[in-house]
């Protein structure tokens, strides 16, 4: 079953010096993001599926493939999940959720 | 401020990132404020299109915190679709409002686009005193609703609240208020000269017994006012290398301020020209603009007054004031004010006019003396 990443709707973020900035307006809790994570974090828009933004971004960006990149990029997925600033899912997640992220 | 939020400015002061902006997207209010600082009149503002420009070029200079405010920001019919779109653009967004235009199907919208805070504007706990200070009848009311509206769908509200003559008694009233309500209250002191120039509304702002007396509760100073220490501690005096070094405020460093019509500015309260962006993109006027280069260029050690000054290592000197004063170099009155009040101990500043003073107090009796000379007598 795959799984859908989006960004929550209630964060905010920027990338600033080749980080991702991100705050979290429920609680104003700020995070910083490698460039790894970075893009992770631009790519979960809710219509890709995580295997794919591991192929797609991670391998294909940062030369990763033939790694264990997919379990490390499950890893940071669960972390921000587990945060708050994440939301997963097995169906692809509407940008109704938040707002549209374009 | 936080360590995250330290370490975040002093990585984009590095970059030169504006990090943090207010846009003013109406001068037009449905309150006409005793002490407001802005022209209320349209003079052309910016259309959507505009704005949308404007938003998506900050987001692409790294701006992430951007302020709305105004004027009152409900005044713009199209004022959501701007929220909408900056939200899309991933900025996290603080609206300043007085909120009597906040109806619930305005909270819910601010509330799913994921807005940070709003913060309202509340002069008193008494409807009378608020209102003859918004000059609006029935404004406390519909300002305190439009909290209880935000804070029960759960948007983060603020109350501000600024000190005056006319309402300094009321600032515990307005934060027991706040406290029921659920809310924080930032408690200002600050009241400053209109956008003209005209220095008028300071005459409103609070006395200096008022402003030593509200530095030694500790309602607003915690231990420090009681105890006397931390900010209310005099000065240990002399400036290190390091607070030379300085840069006196992140205004133009990793934040500025937009006009309803364009113009470009350090910050709101430091009205020194900078650009348009009906004639400019951002990024020429943030980073070629040689108004920006010259508020850049000022360390703390350029200062005209500052760098003698005891307080120099925690003093609140705001260059817009300074620069409203007649000199972006030079000291802020009202921010000399505030660390004699806080610490008892007189700022450069204030030594300076006191000296100026007592020289022309000398010059004029001089003056009468050489006449009687001239006279014969």
């Amino acid at each position: 079953m795959p799984t859908y990443i989006a960004r929550h709707p209630m964060t905010a973020s920027r990338e600033l010096g080749g980080e991702m900035i991100v705050i979290f307006a429920r609680d104003s809790r700020l995070f910083t993001l490698n460039e790894v994570g970075g893009a992770i974090w631009k790519a979960a828009d809710g219509t890709r599926p995580l295997d794919v933004i591991v192929t797609d971004v991670v391998d294909a960006e940062f030369d990763t493939a033939g790694t264990d990149a997919a379990a490390d990029v499950a890893q940071f997925v669960d972390d921000l999940v587990q945060q708050g600033i994440l939301v997963a899912s097995e169906a692809p997640i509407p940008v109704a959720l938040g707002v549209d992220q374009s | 401020m936080s360590d995250i939020m330290a370490a975040l400015g002093a990585r984009a002061a590095e970059l030169r990132v504006p990090l943090f902006v207010q846009l003013d997207v109406t001068y037009r209010c449905n309150e006409r404020c005793v002490h407001c600082y802005l022209d209320h009149d349209d003079r052309g503002e910016m259309t959507f299109t505009e704005i949308a420009a404007v938003l998506r070029q900050l987001a692409e200079a790294g701006s992430l915190f951007l302020t709305f405010s105004g004027g009152e920001v409900f005044l713009r019919r199209d004022f959501l679709d701007i929220v909408r779109l900056a939200r899309a653009l991933q900025f996290c967004v603080r609206i300043k409002s007085n909120g009597v235009l906040i109806h619930e199907r305005h909270a819910r919208t601010l509330r799913d686009l994921g807005v940070h805070e709003v913060q309202v504007s509340l002069y008193s706990h008494r409807a009378e005193v608020h209102d003859a200070i918004t000059a609006l009848p029935g404004s406390f009311a519909r300002s305190v609703e439009a909290i209880e509206r935000l804070t029960a769908i759960g948007l983060r509200v603020v109350v501000a609240n600024v000190l005056m003559a006319q309402n300094y008694g009321d600032y515990p009233g307005v934060r027991a208020l706040a406290a029921r309500l659920g809310v924080e209250c930032a408690t200002d002191p600050t009241v400053t000269p209109h956008m003209s120039g005209d220095r008028s509304p300071l005459a409103l702002g609070i006395s200096a017994r008022e402003l030593r007396d509200a530095f030694r509760d500790p309602a607003l100073m915690g231990d420090a006012a009681a105890a006397g220490t931390g900010a209310c501690m005099p000065p240990a005096g002399g400036a290190d290398a390091d607070t030379l070094d300085a840069t006196p405020c992140s205004a133009g460093h990793t934040a500025c301020y937009v006009s309803p019509y364009g113009d470009v500015f350090p910050c709101v309260q430091f009205p020194l020209p900078t650009g348009n962006l009906r004639t400019q993109s951002f990024s020429e006027i943030w980073h070629q603009s040689p108004a920006f280069a010259a508020v850049r260029a000022i360390h703390v050690r350029d200062l005209t007054t500052c760098p003698s000054c005891a307080h120099v290592g925690s003093c609140s000197r705001c260059p817009g004031l300074a620069y409203m004063e007649g000199s972006m170099h030079g000291p802020s009155s009202l921010d000399c004010a505030k660390s004699f009040a806080r610490t008892g101990v007189p700022s450069a500043g204030m030594l300076a006019v006191e000296a100026l003073l007592r020289s022309e107090e000398t010059a004029m009796a001089v003056i009468p003396l050489a006449s009687l000379r001239r006279a014969g007598v």
